[in-house]
């Protein structure tokens, strides 16, 4: 009871710290200590709350115990990480975003395509495509290229619709400057129209990232190798050690907010230009 | 004195109707107009007068539905294949992602100018417009005037006899616009180009030109064409002077025969 | 006009590339078939098997709408294999996990707006939040509450719901505080007070916004509802139709439940979309 009762304690206090932070001047470091506080309130909470009530390791897991399985099953994480990570949701990452990049400029030279597609894509991104996963299974086995795949067909369109968005991003004066050079459809395409449709097409490169790795994980729910991050969280679930499950799930976040964090650096020195990156 | 009266740009019986939603509307009427060779031409006139889509016709941006028009001898189209003229619009539409000096070389690029004449080119108009030490500088760390001279530079740039600026000083504001008129007079003296220059401000259009063309609206048409006396050098007090403020009421006197039509 | 003769064009390319990959991917099983029974089939024939296998790789579109047809007209409701029954239970946690994500993504918006330390404190876990695949969670949400006795509808809401709230709360965010420093400032000459000016001034500038990420809230709630169901032994709804599809080999099922699917989320998200034109109309954002 203590232990909750300090936790409780800790989280008034941090709080009120927060407070008393966010009055004062914003300086870049209190910018970074406010939300790190808040985080690490959340785990002594949390740590807290289930070792003071006595809550069952079956139902929540404290941080410490996740922590401790995470640090002794380094190598197991690492096998389902590689597994779901590098070969299904990288490989297919990057088959779905090239794809969806070279249908994108293949159809930009004829509107009515694009003006068909648009729509449909737009509809496309908006379906519950995860569900096709089961099919794809079927077809390409359990190993990685069936959660490849999965990940291609859902982040073909999201790309798409960006590129193609992207491509009418130039303003009509810039396009009239191109024809009063009389500039062939190339040179406006890759002098223009390309580096004008980079944060469209960064947009959708970074939305991909989350949905790479949901692909690859849910994939492996309709079956999988008897390794990889999905496989591992139902088996896990199914025998309640929900400590490993916690623990994949840490993976998952980091791995997650690392992919997103690299393309969103990647964006910044690509479109530094932008407003929004200024 | 013959190649000085060639004709440059000849429009004959030029006219243009837009079909829109609500019907048609004629942007211009029965223009007729001929512009020489070294020749500073201001277009006035209030919104819709078609001073705007004239200019776009000489520039193959816009197709005229009747009668005829020439620039250089060839038809538009042909002149824009050329590369007949260097055109400033509005907003200097300098591209964010490439530097001053990237932005004057993409015309450069496009044309496949040699690699040493395109930095040889950028630095003569940067020098030109005196921005010689912001060539490195991106758009948009500079004031919107700079930035407007930078966008003439890039017109500039290439082999073009012919300039075509659209309100390009519109969006900038008393004092720098005094400035940039003065400079682009000495640029205008030191290139011999033809210029083609859009404005609704009387006071720039008597400043810069030798030929001012007052236009009036619906339909689009040339009211009143004023060759000015002013001499070529004009210091920007000659504002003050007597023979300026003549020229300024006649072109007002044209707008203002212009409205009674309607 | 113009878009809807485009966007058919597209479709109706999409169904030739359908039925031609089911040719295809159909054609290896009618020659092994042929091949083993000791008979030669003509061309004919094999586009004809084809078309009408019982488990084919990829069943051709007209064998999904017959299936779709049989499971939702010509069956009862009540029946286990209704599809009108699964995708009611698939929609009712559906509805309910986007009607609690969105309350809550609107609450958590309007305390950020409104205080500092909220804002500075928990934007950055939501913003860092949606990079993590929280739908990998699903199954452990499920069989924890399992666990504390709460099963049925309310596991899946929950998934749905924490699938949907992060939309709202982005949204809302970015909404509530889309009126601009004039407008407040002059909610502020009048001596305003913070919930006058959210009333007021904040709440219906942020309309336009947040119909759009109600749309993709919806879209994921339905997502959040189908995944709810995998792992609880693909009992009922449109998940575990195509869990059960996956496990007997039934492509067709998985087909007809994946089609539903799409139609359920396209009328739902289509629905919001109606709902937006006319509050926007009404309120004179619209023309």
């Amino acid at each position: 009871m203590i232990w909750a009762f300090m936790a409780i304690l800790f989280w008034l206090g941090a709080w009120a710290l927060n407070v008393y932070l966010s009055r004062g001047k914003l300086t870049k470091r209190n910018k970074f200590i406010i939300p790190f506080l808040f985080g690490v309130t959340i785990l002594v909470l949390w740590e807290g709350l289930v070792v003071g009530l006595n809550v069952s390791p079956i139902i929540l897991p404290p941080p410490s115990a996740v922590a401790a399985k995470f640090a002794s099953s380094l190598p197991i994480l690492w096998e389902d990480f590689v597994q779901t990570f590098v070969k299904g949701a990288l490989s297919g990452y990057i088959i779905g975003c090239g794809s969806a990049f070279i249908l994108a400029i293949l159809i930009d030279r004829s509107p009515f395509l694009q003006r068909g597609l648009l729509p449909v894509g737009n509809f496309v991104a908006a379906l519950p495509v995860i569900g096709i996963a089961p099919i794809l299974v079927m077809w390409f086995g359990f190993d990685w290229q069936s959660k490849a795949a999965v990940v291609v067909v859902m982040v073909f369109f999201p790309m798409l619709v960006n590129t193609v968005q992207g491509l009418t991003e130039s303003d009509h004066m810039q396009r009239d400057l191109m024809k009063t050079y009389s500039a062939s459809y190339w040179q406006s395409l890759l002098k223009l129209r390309l580096p004008a449709a980079m944060p469209f097409i960064f947009n959708g490169l970074k939305i991909s990232t989350t949905l790479a790795l949901i692909g690859a994980i849910v994939a492996e729910f309709f079956g999988s190798p008897i390794k990889g991050m999905g496989f591992r969280i139902t088996t896990e679930v199914g025998r309640l050690a929900l400590d490993m499950v916690w623990a994949e799930i840490v993976v998952a976040a980091l791995a997650g907010s690392a992919f997103y964090g690299i393309m969103a650096l990647i964006e910044k020195v690509v479109t530094f230009w932008h407003p929004s990156q200024r | 004195m013959e190649q000085n009266s060639q004709a440059v740009i000849a429009a004959k019986n030029l006219n243009l109707v837009f079909e829109t939603n609500d019907g048609s509307v004629h942007a211009l009427k029965d223009v007729d107009l001929t512009i020489k060779k070294g020749e500073f031409v201001s277009f006035i006139g209030p919104s819709g007068c078609g001073k705007t889509t004239f200019l776009r016709v000489i520039a193959d941006l816009e197709q005229p539905t009747g009668g005829s028009i020439s620039v250089n001898g060839m038809t538009p189209h042909e002149a824009r294949e050329a590369r007949a003229y260097g055109y400033v619009f509005q907003a200097s539409g300098l591209y964010p992602w490439r530097t001053i000096a990237g932005n004057i070389k993409l015309p450069l690029e496009i044309m496949d100018y040699s690699k040493e004449e395109q930095d040889k080119r950028v630095q003569q108009v940067l020098e030109l417009v005196e921005l010689d030490s912001f060539g490195n500088k991106y758009p948009w760390q500079l004031s919107g005037g700079m930035q407007q001279r930078a966008s003439i530079a890039r017109a500039l740039s290439f082999d073009a006899d012919i300039l075509l600026m659209d309100e390009p000083f519109g969006a900038l504001d008393e004092i720098v616009r005094d400035h940039l008129n003065e400079q682009l007079l000495a640029l205008w003296a030191r290139t011999e180009k033809t210029i083609g220059f859009v404005t609704h401000s009387i006071p720039e259009a008597v400043y810069l030109s030798t030929k001012i063309v007052v236009m009036s609206p619906r339909p689009g048409r040339i009211a009143d064409v004023i060759e000015s006396t002013l001499p070529k050098e004009r210091p920007l007090d000659i504002r003050d002077s007597k023979e300026f403020l003549e020229i300024a009421a006649r072109v007002r006197d044209g707008l203002r025969a212009g409205h009674l039509d309607d | 006009m113009k878009n809807l003769i485009s966007v058919l064009t597209v479709v109706f390319a999409i169904i030739i590339i359908w039925y031609g990959a089911a040719y295809m991917m159909n054609k290896q099983w009618t020659l092994d078939q042929a091949e083993r029974a000791g008979t030669t089939v003509t061309a004919s024939e094999v586009f004809k098997d084809t078309m009408a296998q019982e488990r084919p790789q990829l069943p051709a579109p007209h064998q999904v709408i017959t299936e779709i047809w049989k499971t939702t007209i010509e069956k009862k409701i009540t029946s286990k294999r209704s599809l009108i029954y699964h995708g009611g239970i698939t929609l009712s946690s559906t509805a309910l996990g986007f009607l609690m994500g969105s309350l809550l993504g609107i609450t958590l918006a309007i305390s950020i707006v409104h205080s500092r330390t909220m804002d500075l404190s928990v934007m950055p876990w939501i913003i860092a939040s949606q990079t993590i695949p929280i739908l990998a969670i699903a199954p452990m949400i499920i069989v924890v509450l399992n666990a504390v006795g709460i099963s049925g509808l309310i596991p899946k809401a929950m998934i749905s719901m924490y699938l949907s709230f992060f939309p709202v709360a982005v949204g809302m965010v970015k909404g509530l505080r889309a009126p601009d420093t004039m407008q407040l400032d002059l909610m502020k000459t009048y001596r305003a007070s913070p919930w006058q000016t959210l009333i007021k001034l904040r709440l219906p500038s942020s309309m336009p916004y947040l119909f759009t990420s109600l749309k993709i809230a919806m879209a994921a709630s339905l997502v959040g509802a189908i995944i709810g169901e995998l792992p609880t032994g693909a009992v009922a709804g449109l998940g575990a139709r195509l869990l059960a599809g996956s496990y007997y080999g039934q492509t067709i099922q998985i087909w007809s439940a994946l089609i539903s699917a799409a139609v359920l989320a396209a009328v739902l998200v289509m629905l919001i979309g109606a709902i937006q034109n006319i509050t926007l109309k009404r309120m004179g954002m619209l023309r």
